[in-house]
């Protein structure tokens, strides 16, 4: 929670009139419960292509949800429009989506309990609004950063993005909970291209600047000037690997020792283990899309997930997360849990209606919306994988390994509709020879199966390692939703996995 | 809410009279949408949206240079338009000079179905398939799936007296069947639900999983494959998304050519493929002109409003077209070429079951899963095979095998296939999010990479 308070354009809505109007057209034709979601996002994505500005986009998205129970069946209503009238007309509608399609329903809708929260604010910690910063600014920044790598031998190309947003949502519900919300996110990235125009080859290095629940201070500065991330340091840094990386050796395939870096660690905790303890998707909601998840119930609380030094959290309260939140899309106060526990499988993601279904008492506040368009879901929390209790630092962990890879950065991921198989690239790949770094390989990918992977894993590093990645755009649910999160984890190292050559899965 | 033709007229006058800016290009799109989800034979979640998104688009001239200002909103509130347009010129005034300048379109006029009234949808559109659900859930498979509907309606103005607009209709049905550790897969694309056939499509279903009777366990290698339309479609789609033209042209894409250039003119395959987007194809229709809030590779907020043509991408097996905004094309010497929202691949003959039944020993897949790049620069994809995947043998399917994870090309897959299918309509299930207008062949390739095995059911 941050001293920043709610913009009063927003505040300057008719929330509670919207609400009154609402649930009494809901109770009124048969509803026994109604919520209703006031839901603004406002997005800005400047993109510049070899320094020149290709798109600069300002978006504000903003609408009502209604959505309400009448006799044990979910229905829902969304507008654009933001009257009394439109909000008692939606309330209808959602009322006769539900009756509509009441035959098809076969499962009564019940809400775990929760205190209510009347007339309550949260504001996210950041320091300076995105929104208070000119584009015109914005787009400076990015020419500088881009200048800087194009001025560097070997680079031949580069794109330069900053995605900005602000969400902010009024929840209220006939329980008696109204909560005004608002939290930014900022998502910068780099990418540099050398290419060599007669071998008909390219390389590509992506920046490691994590996207973050922090304002323009993610994208400006230094940790010693107040910024978050060394910018200089990492443009500096980059068009050096890159060519270094473009004069490396293919890796050679096989199991492989390798120490991962969180930058690349959070997106494998986000598929293996962040999707896969979705209660929802556990119980089959997510079959025909999603997909299904190996960590089903009969397994919590047994299941060996991974090795004794895995312990792994969510959360939608840790500083900065872009999971974090006050309170979720059904007014659900956030919460911090255990997912795994010594290695042992031991809690899900809820929201109110599954944590009744799974005999909890009470949700984990995992309700999210992606917009008053659609209908809140079971969404990830922050995932996060805990450093260990022993202060090892990366280099102790690299110290330890023989023949292996340090690997850095994330790029390409894909996971089978179980969460059993999974195959990641990365942006750098450091060879690992007598326990010290020895130039890179390209051509990497790594290959497992999620609980053979987390067992593989004997060490992880100390609090001094941990970082905090993430995403902006992990997708669930039809029609289809998108929402940020974070994960963190400290470095980690991992026996005998599988690595491929590219090239050669290539056929080539 | 004001119609949205007067929100075209409303930004288009208030640009005029600011005088701010040079030209205005206005964006308007209504949308009505309809959901409706079930999981283990009850519905989960459903809903029905109306929304409305207008763009600004500012373009103030400075000499030779041209720049722009977007801003966009889904505020209805018509009080809100003048503060649109104001904050869009001011956007265009602090822009530095945008590099895909090019005159805007001029002069359309109205066309004659401008001021009819917008169509929308509701609940409604799924009875016929809440009907045949209803009698599905009463049966012992266990069904899952969605059905979706959206109707957008998309005006474009411009201070050049462009005006045109399209109504699209984009609508889909999948069913996922489970009977023990089986699962079938069922997908079908229909713009106003008319023809959508959910008995057949549960009937099928049932087929397939009683081929589950038998289950066999294959290890990773190279598998002689038959290839359904959606998943060509799903794999096609990705080559389509991969082939703009300054990427190629720069070095930076598998269709730049070793040695410089582009691949276009390369021959994939001496089977005489066609991979084309046509916004007439019929019955995968789509808007003919370009509208768009953001320049890409792809498109340029300059061409808004231009036609779009039908683009042989692929045509008779060699590489032939790839996208270029006019600025773009006028760069590299080359002609516009914009792709519309539909894909079509034709070339073949054969129905898929006659190339199982002249398949010896191979695998039948059902439908590919989460499709990402792991080298772009020979457009390799990694993904799995998905609910389905048939062992075929003597050219009958005799059981279900287990999944796999794949890492293929889909520019390789043209290069090494031996036989087309008839050309049908199909589902893309990974891309249906954003496309679900497709025309696919089935394709056999003699030696698909399974890369490893998936225990996923």
């Amino acid at each position: 929670m941050s001293s920043r308070e709610i913009d009063e354009e927003f505040l300057a809505l008719p929330r509670h009139r919207l609400a009154d109007a609402a649930f009494s057209a809901a109770t009124a034709t048969g509803a026994s419960y109604a919520d209703l979601r006031i839901h603004a996002i406002t997005t800005e994505i400047v993109h510049l292509r070899d320094g020149e500005l290709e798109t600069a986009v300002l978006d504000r998205d903003i609408g009502m949800a209604v959505r309400v129970i009448v006799d044990g069946t979910w229905g829902f209503a969304s507008h654009a429009g933001l009257t009394p009238d439109i909000a008692a007309e939606s309330a209808r509608h959602a009322v006769g989506v539900a009756v509509t399609l009441a035959a098809l329903n076969a499962e009564r809708i019940e809400l775990a309990d929760e205190p209510v929260y009347p007339g309550v604010e949260w504001v996210s910690d950041y320091r300076v609004d995105p929104f208070s910063v000119p584009t015109a600014e914005k787009i400076a920044v990015l020419q500088d950063y881009s200048g800087r790598l194009q001025a560097a031998d070997g680079v031949d190309h580069v794109t330069a993005m900053v995605t900005s947003v602000k969400e902010q949502t009024f929840y209220a519900d006939t329980f008696g909970s109204s909560i005004t919300q608002q939290r930014v996110r900022t998502l910068p990235v780099l990418d540099a291209v050398a290419v060599d125009a007669a071998a008909g080859r390219f390389e590509s290095m992506r920046t490691l600047a994590p996207p973050t629940g922090r304002g323009w201070e993610a994208v400006v500065g230094d940790p010693h000037s107040g910024g978050h991330w060394d910018w200089a340091a990492e443009l500096a840094e980059l068009p050096v690997l890159l060519a270094e990386k473009t004069k490396s050796p293919s890796v050679v395939a096989g199991p492989t020792d390798l120490v991962i870096d969180p930058s690349n660690l959070w997106l494998t905790i986000h598929e293996s283990i962040g999707h896969a303890t979705e209660y929802d998707r556990a119980i089959g909601y997510e079959a025909a899309y999603a997909g299904t998840s190996f960590a089903t119930p009969d397994k919590l609380g047994v299941l060996r997930y991974g090795s004794p030094v895995m312990n792994v959290t969510a959360d939608r309260t840790v500083a900065h997360g872009l999971a974090t939140i006050g309170y979720d899309d059904e007014g659900v106060a956030a919460q911090s849990w255990d997912l795994v526990r010594d290695g042992i499988f031991v809690g899900y993601q809820t929201d109110r209606v599954f944590a009744k279904r799974l005999g909890a008492a009470r949700s984990t506040g995992c309700s999210y919306a992606d917009s008053a368009h659609h209908v809140p879901i079971q969404r990830m929390p922050n995932v996060s994988l805990q450093p260990g209790s022993e202060d090892l630092s990366t280099a102790d962990l690299i110290a330890r390994v023989d023949n292996g890879i340090y690997i850095v950065g994330d790029k390409s991921w894909s996971i089978d509709m179980q969460r059993y198989n999974f195959q990641f690239t990365g942006q750098r790949f450091f060879r690992i020879r007598a326990g010290e770094l020895d130039g890179q390989v390209r051509d990497v990918a790594y290959q497992a199966v999620t609980t053979d992977f987390w067992n593989s894993m004997e060490a992880v590093g100390g609090a001094a390692t941990w970082r905090l990645g993430g995403a902006f755009n992990c997708g669930k649910a039809q029609p289809g939703q998108v929402a940020a999160v974070s994960h963190g984890c400290p470095s980690a190292l991992f026996r005998g996995v599988n690595v491929l050559n590219t090239v050669e899965e290539s056929g080539r | 809410m004001i119609p949205a033709q007067d929100v075209v007229d409303l930004a288009l006058a208030a640009a005029a009279e600011s005088g701010r800016c040079d030209e205005t290009i206005v964006i308007v799109t209504d949308r009505a949408e309809a959901s409706l989800r079930w999981a283990g034979n009850s519905m989960t979640t459903n809903g029905v949206s109306t929304s409305r998104s207008t763009a600004v688009i500012s373009v103030v001239h400075r000499g030779d240079s041209a720049h722009v200002g977007v801003r966009s909103s889904s505020v209805v509130d018509p009080d809100a338009v003048g503060a649109l347009v104001a904050a869009s010129a001011e956007a265009a005034h602090a822009a530095p000079e945008a590099g895909d300048a090019a005159p805007l379109l001029t002069g359309s006029g109205e066309p004659p179905d401008w001021g009819d009234p917008i169509p929308g949808t509701g609940a409604g559109v799924f009875a016929e398939v809440a009907r045949a659900l209803s009698d599905g859930f009463g049966r012992t498979d266990r069904l899952y799936g969605f059905a979706h509907h959206v109707v957008e309606t998309t005006f474009v103005g411009t201070s050049t007296g462009v005006r045109r607009r399209f109504t699209q209709p984009t609508g889909s049905v999948e069913i996922n069947a489970k009977r023990g550790d089986a699962s079938a897969w069922a997908g079908a694309s229909t713009p106003w639900f008319a023809e959508v056939d959910v008995e057949t499509m549960l009937a099928d279903l049932s087929t397939r999983l009683g081929w589950a009777k038998r289950r066999v366990e294959l290890p990773a290698g190279h598998y002689e494959t038959l290839m359904p339309p959606s998943t060509v479609a799903d794999m096609m789609i990705y080559l389509n998304w991969s082939m703009e033209g300054r990427g190629a042209e720069e070095g930076r894409t598998a269709l730049s050519a070793p040695g410089g250039g582009t691949r276009v003119g390369e021959r994939l395959t001496d089977l005489p493929l066609t991979l084309f987007s046509d916004p007439h194809a019929p019955g995968l229709e789509c808007a003919p002109f370009v509208h768009t809030s953001a320049s890409t590779e792809r498109m340029s907020v300059f061409d808004n409003g231009m036609d779009i043509a039908r683009v042989d991408w692929v045509r008779d097996g060699a590489v032939s077209a790839l996208a270029y905004p006019r600025a773009a094309a006028a760069e590299f010497g080359t002609s516009p070429s914009v792709p519309a929202d539909n894909l079509l691949m034709t070339g073949g003959q054969a129905s898929l079951a006659d190339m199982i039944a002249a398949t010896e020993r191979g695998l039948l897949l059902t439908t590919l899963w989460y499709i990402r790049t792991v080298d772009p620069t020979t457009l390799l994809l990694t993904g799995l095979t998905r609910d389905g995947v048939y062992l075929i043998e003597d050219g009958v399917v005799t059981a279900a095998v287990n999944n796999f994870r794949f890492n293929e090309s889909p520019l390789d897959l043209l290069r090494r296939a031996t036989e087309a299918g008839v050309a049908e309509k199909t589902l893309p299930r990974e891309w249906s999010d954003w496309a679900t207008r497709a025309v696919m062949p089935a394709l056999r390739i003699p030696d698909f990479h399974m890369s490893s095995v998936s225990q996923a059911q």
